[in-house]
């Protein structure tokens, strides 16, 4: 589903290189972590697979579906199925977050050529997907994101999208900021997203979230590139032994 | 030789006074009037204001007046559905009041035009400083309007809508109201039309001991129309008045707002947005008393500015010396979304108590690319992405205002504004 190739990327301001010549296969229906210390490109990466124009990739493609989404603006690749879960939601006041739901799932529609929702039907399944993720659905009545602490933030995160039902999952940092209980929930709404058609790709920098969502591979990021690749078990090691055994090696 | 040598008039100031001459006959007014009319020419006769007067700086009125349309008795205006429904409607169609309205309980209305005519309105036709050109044409041509008492103690549960509505030709209007003690309404000042009109709007309230009044000045004239209004407000002890102002058209718009807060307690919110497109040019002036200890004032201004727009804010606020424990605050923030916009803000502070809190900030900016982002990234396009983010820049102001059906009011008045502009 997802392939990238000897991926190159900088900065667009100050030409710093971040990604430099990274490889990495998702397969549909498999979850990958991604895993790495500080300042690897973690973000960077997410970033870059959902569009941000601050970021120039230099060489190198990113294939998804066998097509190079290089050229797409992030409205055209989120229609595409792939969908940011991102490490520090924006806060927009003035947008209501009910609005901005109803806005993005009609969009997304538009673009697949489907109808727009009937209110009660949109209303319904917003209602479910808040309720599964212990969600209070007055907290959908403020503006977007505005007020929410970090925990609710990534609830949010989830709840846009399980609503928004993409083919590429990418959470970045999803963990950081939960408290074990959200965690779970958060983690839950992730694992019933989990399907043969659909990747999802967990970018952390602790083990902790892979006991909830458990990956079927797992990879380490270092300056740029996947150094090492494993299963769950190179999670277990990494936790174990912190990253400079892995990094050590690649040397 | 002339050493005094006027200008030489222009255009609009030689047809300004020449439709004085020919309107003269029809002017309703006692001697007391007429005298106000004559004061209010003589002003006009010397000059409309240049950006050399302070307070008409960003708008050469003189320069940009370019033309003055005669009156029009042929046009036909004709009353609209209200902002929220249900609201009582005082429609004034071309300049003239309506002879029947629906009694509302609490609440008794007079036509202008009788209150010019014996001459009980004369009072409040003084301009209220040298450089007042939209109170001295519109004193000179006043014709009509209405004239609102609401009863002490009175609670009006529907916003009273005062429709000024203009077919083209001139029309000058004034609307006077006074709020009795302990009083409490919404009223909705609406300003559109359809012709190439010269449009003088002078609104004069005056709100009793501890009444609360939230005004809605919607003003929606087409981008033929020069728009000249002015808001003035007296404000009693305990009196509590929000001002919401929404330009969203005319080709040349000043609107004044002069607030004095003449009682303790007394407390004033401003919130004005500024939707400004086309080749138009859009001033807010506002100069804001605070004349007596303990009193309030917040002012908020969002502009967004699209195409060739020009737009203006000045906010005046002055402290006088026994204001005492005078609290105001001022914001006044722009969207510019052309490079060919511009807009000028200034705000001054004039204090002269030594315990009080007043400040004000400005500032421009384009839409948040990271906003951008993060909308574009649920798959919505980018037009639609820009779109949510300039309403939501302007609907923030909205929603203060906390009444769900006034805020969905507004709200569609703007949506109005961005079909046809977005």
């Amino acid at each position: 589903m997802l392939e990238i190739k000897n991926l190159h990327a900088r900065i667009v301001d100050d030409g710093t290189e971040i990604i430099r010549g990274l490889n990495l296969t998702v397969r549909a229906g498999e979850v990958a972590a991604i895993m790495g210390p500080n300042g690897s490109g973690k973000s960077t990466l997410s970033y870059i697979l959902a569009g941000r124009e601050d970021y120039e990739v230099t060489e190198g493609d990113i294939l998804y579906n066998g097509q190079s989404i290089l050229e797409m603006d992030p409205a055209e690749r989120a229609t595409a199925g792939i969908f940011l879960a991102f490490q520090y939601p924006m806060e927009i006041p003035g947008v209501a977050t009910m609005e901005f739901l109803k806005v993005a799932m009609n969009e997304q529609r538009k673009a697949r050529g489907q109808e727009p929702l009937k209110i009660p039907e949109f209303l319904k399944r917003v209602k479910e997907a808040a309720a599964s993720l212990n969600m209070d659905m007055t907290m959908l009545k403020r503006p977007l994101n505005v007020g929410f602490s970090g925990g609710e933030k990534k609830r949010a995160e989830i709840l846009q999208m399980k609503l928004l039902e993409p083919k590429l999952c990418v959470l970045d940092e999803t963990d950081s900021g939960l408290d074990i209980d959200a965690l779970k929930i958060v983690a839950d709404g992730v694992n019933t997203l989990r399907s043969p058609d659909r990747a999802i790709v967990v970018i952390t920098h602790y083990q902790r979230l892979l006991q909830y969502i458990v990956p079927d591979t797992v990879h380490v990021l270092y300056r740029g590139q996947v150094i090492k690749s494993g299963d769950k078990s190179l999670a277990l090691d990494l936790e174990a032994n912190g990253y400079a055994g892995v990094i050590g090696q690649a040397a | 030789m002339n050493m005094h040598a006027t200008p030489q008039r222009t255009l609009a100031e030689t047809a300004l006074i020449d439709a004085f001459g020919e309107r003269l006959s029809l002017l309703p007014g006692d001697g007391a009037v007429m005298l106000k009319r004559d004061d209010a020419i003589e002003a006009i006769k010397s000059g409309l204001p240049t950006r050399r007067i302070e307070s008409w700086h960003y708008t050469d009125l003189r320069r940009l007046l370019t033309s003055v349309p005669d009156f029009d008795p042929a046009a036909v205006a004709k009353a609209i559905a209200p902002i929220v429904e249900g609201s009582s409607v005082l429609p004034v169609l071309n300049g003239v009041s309506s002879a029947k309205w629906a009694a509302v309980e609490g609440v008794t209305v007079q036509r202008l035009s009788e209150k010019l005519t014996d001459g009980s309105i004369a009072p409040g036709l003084d301009s209220y400083g040298s450089d007042d050109a939209i109170g001295a044409l519109n004193t000179a041509f006043v014709a009509d309007g209405y004239f609102i008492d609401i009863a002490d103690g009175a609670q009006l549960d529907k916003p009273l809508e005062l429709q000024n509505l203009q077919a083209g030709g001139q029309t000058h209007v004034r609307l006077a109201i006074r709020v009795g003690a302990g009083a409490n309404a919404v009223i909705v000042e609406r300003q559109a039309g359809e012709g190439a009109a010269l449009v003088s709007s002078v609104s004069q309230l005056l709100l009793g001991e501890g009444a609360e009044v939230t005004w809605l000045v919607v003003q929606e004239q087409p981008d033929t129309a020069t728009h000249l209004a002015q808001f003035k407000a007296h404000l009693g002890k305990n009196s509590k008045l929000t001002l919401f102002v929404m330009n969203a058209g005319g080709k040349l718009v000043r609107q004044e707002v002069v607030v004095k807060t003449t009682g303790e307690g007394a407390d004033f919110t401003l919130r004005g947005i500024n939707l400004l497109a086309g080749d138009t040019h859009t001033d807010v002036t506002m100069v804001l008393d605070h004349a007596v200890p303990h009193t309030a004032s917040t002012e908020v201004i969002r502009n967004v500015v699209t195409g060739r727009a020009r737009g203006v804010f000045q906010g005046r606020i002055n402290v006088h010396q026994y204001a005492q424990k005078t609290n105001a605050k001022m914001a006044c923030n722009t969207l510019l979304l052309s490079d060919d916009g511009e807009f000028s803000t200034k705000p001054e502070l004039e204090i002269f108590a030594d315990d009080v809190v007043c400040g004000h900030g400005a500032t421009v900016t384009e839409i948040d690319h990271s906003h951008l982002f993060y909308l574009m990234a649920r798959g919505i396009d980018e037009k639609t992405a820009r779109g949510l983010l300039v309403k939501a820049f302007v609907a923030e102001v909205i929603e203060e205002l906390d009444d769900e059906a006034i805020v969905e009011a507004l709200e569609a008045r703007l949506d109005n504004w961005f079909v046809a502009h977005g």
